[in-house]
């Protein structure tokens, strides 16, 4: 111990000490001043690329996804239009379909009507005519019946011998 | 990274290469002197024996007035130092005062005495005494205090001083360059690409981790401390035998402008916790406020400037010693196979030295910038931070915890 402080000079203590406290100063004004601002903007600079980097390659991402998702979308929209085109043209022939059920449906109603009333008229028709003709007949008949008065007696008596049974 | 890899290689390869060259040295001469030796203890005696090898390593240990690269000895048998003097200046009785060490000529035990300006100034021991009027000697009570002389303000430029400017000098034109690089280019080239890492580095494993938020305001001194010590660490290991980080005076004024750095930047907080510690019963507070003032004030600063100094001097002793074992274990190992031995040894003590050398810088920084954390980290002890998956962030504050 003794010989370590016999060793210590104090001379040299107070040199050094002024040396380098100007050794600090001479260094971080000329030195450490220039290079950590050189190295920190170096560094930010650095970082400021690499965040712009990872901003650009997300907006990508995004952009990416907003053009997935608009392809979705239009193909949705796509398929939504397809279905709808198949649904209309459907529901048109379905509605061409049942119109023109209807319209045939209706011409034979009319068809059938008026053939009931052809018939109806021809059956009348018929049912004079006949009625005429009967009566052409029956005058026909009457005529060369009554022409002979044995012919008319044994008539009457044929019908009253008929009414009788009646 | 990789031509920074590359350089780093080149640099420890060329440390650990200087050692055989530091080695010979000594071996070498001796050699040849041990021959006509037996008059041990003499001027023109190589450095030989076990006491003059302690004295040598103790004698490197310190602060030296001159430059002294290798001896040699002429056929006469005279001791040649080959150095350069270096600038002596004293503020003694007479004002201020100025010479060349080689006006001392050597001499280290208070023989030469030289007149200037009125002062008469001896070397003894690797200090500077101006003697009275009339003393022609230096002398001594028993408390190796001197009697009849006092001693001036040495502003020497002493080997350690040199050392420090020099690499002062060195940090300022490597990181300068470095700094004025950025004007023109993004990313720095030539050495300067070795030195980003290095700053990035401490910025972000020393100065952010331990600190937070605030570390701007003390990474500058950080980064000082860092490189400061790091360099003089690593020229500690190469042949000019700077031991500079290895003076008390050097890393005591290191230590304690750590000291002053973190009681100069504590918050309320850091106050508060050591002088009226919250959460303990008011009787034990005075207590532990002393022992926290001590903690605060001495123990730390102190536990700092111990850890560098022993470091590096332990590691001057051991390569010393190692290649010393050149030259003690000669009679009993032939000089090749002591030379051998010493070369091999301090070989592998050099490399792990480069270790050691980075590993006191990062330590003493580390640990300045844990303290000055400590003393600017905010009050927030029960916020547990989580990250984005909800695992535990541990924040310094936490780690810190652990760690004390």
């Amino acid at each position: 111990m003794d010989q370590l402080l016999n060793n210590f000079s104090l001379d040299l203590f107070v040199k050094q000490t002024i040396l380098f406290l100007l050794l600090i100063f001479l260094m971080v004004k000329f030195a450490w001043k220039p290079i950590m601002n050189a190295l920190n903007e170096r560094e930010e600079g650095i970082q400021g690329a690499l965040d712009a980097a990872e901003n650009a390659k997300k907006e990508m991402a995004n952009l990416q996804a907003d053009n997935q998702k608009l392809l979705t979308e239009a193909r949705a929209e796509r398929e939504a239009m397809l279905k709808d085109a198949r649904d209309i043209k459907n529901k048109m022939i379905e509605d061409a379909k049942g119109e023109a059920q209807a319209e045939a449906d209706k011409m034979v109603a009319q068809a059938q009507a008026a053939i009931e009333a052809e018939r109806k008229s021809a059956i009348a028709d018929l049912k004079s005519q006949v009625a005429s003709l009967s009566v052409e007949i029956a005058e026909k008949v009457v005529k060369s019946e009554l022409s002979d008065k044995q012919k008319q007696l044994s008539l009457v008596e044929d019908m009253l011998g008929k009414a009788t049974l009646n | 990274m990789k031509v920074a890899s590359k350089s780093i290689t080149l640099f420890t390869l060329l440390l650990v290469l200087c050692v055989p060259f530091y080695a010979f040295a000594k071996p070498v001469l001796s050699a040849v002197e041990v021959a006509d030796s037996g008059k041990d203890g003499q001027k023109g005696d190589p450095v030989n024996t076990k006491e003059e090898i302690e004295e040598y390593i103790q004698h490197h240990l310190k602060d030296s007035h001159d430059f002294h690269l290798f001896s040699y000895f002429s056929d006469n048998g005279e001791e040649h130092h080959v150095g350069f003097p270096l600038p002596v200046m004293l503020w003694g009785e007479n004002g201020f005062t100025a010479f060349m060490s080689s006006a001392f000529h050597h001499d280290d035990e208070g023989k030469v005495i030289v007149d200037k300006n009125g002062s008469k100034f001896v070397r003894n021991h690797g200090k500077i005494y101006e003697l009275e009027a009339g003393a022609t000697e230096v002398k001594f009570d028993e408390q190796h205090h001197a009697t009849n002389a006092s001693t001036p303000f040495d502003l020497s430029i002493t080997k350690s001083v040199l050392g420090i400017l020099i690499v002062g000098l060195l940090m300022l034109w490597w990181f300068s360059g470095l700094a004025r690089q950025y004007k023109k280019k993004q990313i720095p080239t030539g050495f300067a690409r070795v030195l980003e890492p290095l700053v990035v580095y401490v910025r972000d494993e020393i100065a952010k981790p331990n600190i937070g938020d605030q570390y701007r305001r003390f990474t500058g001194y950080l980064l000082t401390v860092f490189f400061f010590i790091w360099i003089l660490n690593l020229m500690g290991l190469m042949p000019f035998g700077f031991n500079v980080t290895g003076q008390l005076a050097v890393t005591a004024a290191l230590a304690i402008i750590t000291l002053v750095v973190y009681i100069f930047s504590g918050n309320k907080h850091f106050w508060g916790h050591i002088l009226w510690m919250p959460g303990v019963p008011v009787l034990i507070r005075p207590v532990l406020a002393i022992i926290e003032l001590a903690g605060t004030l001495v123990i730390k600063p102190f536990s700092l400037l111990v850890r560098l100094f022993a470091n590096i001097s332990a590691g001057h002793i051991v390569v010393m010693s190692l290649i010393a074992i050149g030259i003690s274990f000669q009679e009993s190992m032939s000089i090749v196979g002591s030379t051998t031995l010493s070369i091999v040894l301090s070989f592998f003590i050099t490399l792990i030295e480069v270790l050691v050398a980075f590993l006191q810088a990062y330590i003493f920084t580390m640990l300045s910038a844990l303290f000055i954390g400590m003393a600017v980290a905010d009050d927030h002890h029960d916020e547990v931070l989580h990250d984005e998956h909800g695992n535990v962030i541990e924040d310094t504050e936490a780690v810190r915890r652990d760690f004390t």
